[in-house]
């Protein structure tokens, strides 16, 4: 029951979005997402609109898949879109009583609404694509450079890898205590609140219990083989850019020229193309 | 009273991670029954206990608990857990009360039975799995891994369950205390009439105790026999990743090499009988 979260979630491929190195995959996505930001009127966003979709076919996920993310965050969504569209103030079109929608609000909510689409379909993307292990190691070598400022990169990166490693072992943990109360008879699907909340004691007592000692023992592995921090430590699968990654940055700087031609395009430019 | 029909078991179903545990078993035990499941590693035993209890519900197919479907709206889920005890692997780590007593005490408790009652069976199942009276105020994290073992499995056999199930109840424990706890439970069983179901890597273990083997394979039942007529296929068993035991190697051996030792011998003492009782008629050169 607890498996089906899908936040984080890699999907395992064969494309050449899973082979990009995860540096330039995330300086890409930190570059997508300022450009969502950037972009001033609808044929920005069909351009990215564009971009978007050539990339999710590329990666060989399937876009149904990626679209079951934005299922938790629909209520968000539409929370914003609501909140901008009456409380925009400009060129009223429409009146009821207290209620007024104008131009701008209209517009605001399709922006706001398009914007957080994209930037959670980008973000998914990253981690659909990319492994935990992966991606903290790219995380650690862009961190690098503020280690002269005091940023303990490696530790920072290394406490990610072992939070990321033990969110599925503590579910399943979480998933096999509940199974055996179960059985002992609790009552996790009882109505009653407070009956409930009570059902949570015997779960919570033991996964603690198991935690802790999870994580004594991975200290006491980790010494054993001599871990002492990230200094003169080497990889076992060194970072290196290919062509691969120098495609995907042309494409991006491509994209981003894109997007700025896209914003000057006003209506005066595309009315005679009608008429 | 256990009946399963057509049952088979995917996990996330139209997932990337797709992966059917267990395909289309049908299968029956009775009350009195001591069934033994073996199988390889990921053959799908763990999965098919569990839908015994209703702890998991079969993606097709139907799982009758006394005549209950597991399926059926409005069928008493609580209800099949207390008649279908079942002790998960490595139980230790269910537990969770201050003392061993109230741990020991939870199942009945949830049952809703009385003070007395509960005591009683406390006691009774603590006795039976041995642990002494002298443990029962003490906490449970500060026994031994062995006794730990021994409390979680008296917590499921005090709610005194028509059926109990084991999923490897002595993996990692020390020879003799393997021994203790199958005997008890056997002993039980033959006091009580329940039916058991063991599910156990150690071939020796599962021909000791047995009265009917189940062999799994690749999420369906390879074979459903006696002991007997099971360990006789050697060639399916080791195709199956899986093995006889070695005493039944050894009578093999023996019997290649010029004995008469009868078919059948499959645990140790009747193997050491029937060895002993061959070399008496050997004469010593």
């Amino acid at each position: 029951m607890l498996r089906d979260i899908t936040l984080g979630q890699y999907f395992p491929a064969e494309s050449v979005i899973h082979r990009l190195d995860p540096r330039v995959k995330i300086m890409l996505t930190l570059a997508y997402i300022v450009v969502i930001f950037l972009i001033r009127n609808f044929v920005g966003y069909g351009v990215l609109f564009v971009a978007t979709a050539f990339i999710v076919w590329l990666s060989k996920v399937p876009p149904k898949f990626m679209l079951k993310g934005l299922r938790p965050l629909l209520f968000f969504i539409l929370l914003t879109a609501i909140l901008n569209l009456f409380m925009t103030d400009g060129h009223e079109i429409f009146r009821l009583g207290f209620i007024r929608i104008t131009y701008e609000g209209i517009i605001g909510a399709a922006f706001m609404v398009l914007r957080i689409t994209f930037l959670i379909v980008a973000s998914s993307l990253l981690t659909l694509t990319t492994t935990p292990i992966r991606l903290t190691d790219g995380l650690e070598r862009l961190l690098n450079p503020f280690k002269k400022i005091g940023l303990p990169a490696h530790e920072l990166a290394m406490m990610m890898t072992i939070a990321l490693r033990f969110i599925p072992t503590l579910l399943e943990e979480t998933d096999k205590i509940m199974k055996a109360q179960s059985a002992r008879g609790s009552d996790f699907e009882s109505r009653n609140v407070l009956r409930r909340a009570k059902a949570m004691i015997p779960i919570l007592v033991p996964l603690f219990i198991s935690a802790f000692r999870r994580a004594d023992e991975l200290a006491t592995a980790m010494e054993c083989r001599c871990y002492r921090g990230g200094e003169g430590r080497t990889r076992l699968n060194a970072l290196k850019m290919t062509e691969l990654d120098m495609h995907a940055i042309m494409f991006m700087i491509l994209f981003v020229v894109l997007i700025v031609g896209a914003n000057r395009v006003t209506w005066e430019i595309i009315w005679p193309i009608f008429y | 009273m256990l009946k399963l029909e057509n049952v088979t078991y995917t996990y996330q179903p139209n997932g990337p991670f797709e992966k059917t545990a267990v395909r289309d078993v049908n299968l029956q035990v009775e009350l009195g029954e001591f069934v033994g499941i073996i199988g390889h590693t990921g053959s799908g035993k763990s999965t098919l206990i569990q839908m015994l209890n209703a702890l998991i519900k079969p993606t097709s197919g139907k799982v009758f608990v006394d005549n209950v479907a597991t399926t059926e709206k409005g069928a008493n889920l609580r209800d099949i857990r207390f008649k279908v005890g079942l002790v998960m692997q490595y139980p230790e780590y269910q537990l969770f009360e201050e003392t061993i007593y109230k741990d020991i005490a939870f199942g009945p408790k949830n049952m809703g039975l009385g003070e007395s009652e509960i005591d009683r069976r406390v006691r009774a199942s603590a006795q039976l799995v041995g642990i002494g009276e002298e443990l029962l105020e003490k906490s449970p994290f500060e026994i031994s891994g062995g006794q730990k073992r021994r409390v979680a499995i008296a917590g499921v056999l005090a709610m005194e369950p028509k059926v109990l199930i084991l999923d490897e109840p002595t993996a990692g424990l020390d020879p003799i205390g393997r021994e203790e706890i199958l005997c008890k439970i056997r002993d039980m069983h033959r006091e009580t009439g329940i039916a058991v179901i063991l599910i156990s890597h150690s071939m020796e273990d599962v021909a000791r105790y047995a009265n009917r083997i189940i062999v799994m394979n690749k999420g369906q039942i390879a074979a459903d026999d006696t002991p007997d007529a099971i360990f006789a296929q050697v060639e399916m068993l080791e195709s199956i990743g899986l093995s006889v035991p070695q005493i039944t190697k050894i009578a093999e051996g023996l019997n290649r090499r010029g004995f008469a030792l009868p078919s059948g011998i499959h645990d140790l003492q009747t193997g050491k009988f029937e060895i002993l009782k061959a070399i008496e008629g050997v004469k010593p050169c």
